[in-house]
């Protein structure tokens, strides 16, 4: 079982789209991946979107709270954007959505970043 | 007429890496599928091994190779499964079980694990010596499953 990511950006906003399962073995290398992209000083924000991702442990949530950390620290805005309903159960459970914003799809979590900047 | 309970086991050994998780949640699952559960209940299932092989594998080993067991069993609507390993073990398991309590945060843990666990499933017990190991056991009854029972 694997992870796959794609990459877009959106002016100053950095989109990446998690594909497959994050757990403790794939969560390293997407950390790793967004911190190498964040750190090329072109964005300022960060949407996730987990449109096609099926399954996703507390390992998960300690990467997307990590980068969380990060992107505010320097004054940006995270958010999600399609959330499949069982990663959905787990993140609401968990009290993620106090923190982070969801939105429906990608454009419109990507213009609610444009919106904050 | 007079139906038996349906039971049913299975067991699990396999060195304490990473590539692992994957592999044991999705054992589980499809040894519990033969249940009908639904989607939900079966995510549930999926979650919870991926978080206590994750611990043994994290917690229990440290990084370190060692084995993991898993113990699955049916009973009718009853699923109960046993994680083991022989790892570290835990010093306080009340505190271990605190939402959001981790002794790891500098790798990035919630500390949601034990949480996700309680949530997901209708028992969860934690059995723990220090430097002898971990068994975390867990009991779920599948709601469908009775449903059905009772339908026919
Ligand atoms: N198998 C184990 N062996 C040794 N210690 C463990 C084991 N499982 C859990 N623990 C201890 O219990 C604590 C809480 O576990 P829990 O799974 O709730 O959080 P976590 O693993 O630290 O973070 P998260 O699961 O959110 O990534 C761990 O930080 C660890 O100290
Ligand atoms: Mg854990």
């Amino acid at each position: 079982m694997s992870l796959n990511l794609e990459m877009k950006h959106s002016r100053n906003v950095l989109v990446v789209r998690l594909n497959g399962e994050l757990d403790h073995h794939t969560a390293e290398q997407v950390r790793y991946q967004i911190e190498d992209e964040l750190g090329k000083d072109r964005y300022f924000h960060l949407v996730l979107n987990l449109k096609n991702l099926d399954f996703m442990d507390s390992s998960g949530l300690g990467m997307i709270l990590g980068r969380y950390k990060k992107v505010s620290q320097l004054g940006g805005k995270m958010v999600l954007c399609s959330i499949q309903p069982s990663v959905y159960r787990l993140m609401e459970m968990s009290g993620l959505f106090k923190i982070l914003p969801t939105f429906e799809d990608e454009q419109t979590a990507v213009s609610a970043c444009g919106v904050a900047s | 007429m007079k139906q038996n309970v349906h039971k049913n086991f299975m067991e699990l050994k396999f060195p304490s890496r990473s590539e692992n998780e994957a592999f044991a949640r999705v054992a589980v699952a499809s040894f519990v599928s033969q249940l009908d559960p639904t989607m939900e209940e079966l995510t549930d299932i999926k979650t919870v091994v991926s978080e206590a092989v994750t611990n043994a594998v994290i917690h229990g080993y440290e990084n370190q190779e060692g084995m993991i067991y898993i113990r699955a069993e049916i009973d009718g609507s009853r699923i109960s499964i046993q994680i083991t390993d022989q790892g570290t073990g835990i010093m306080d398991v009340s505190e271990a079980r605190q939402p959001l309590y981790t002794s790891k945060p500098e790798l990035e843990r919630s500390g949601m694990g034990f949480t996700i666990m309680e949530n997901f499933m209708d028992e969860v017990t934690i059995h723990s010596k220090p430097g002898k190991g971990t068994t975390i056991y867990m009991v779920k009854f599948l709601k469908s499953h009775q449903q059905q029972k009772m339908a026919n």
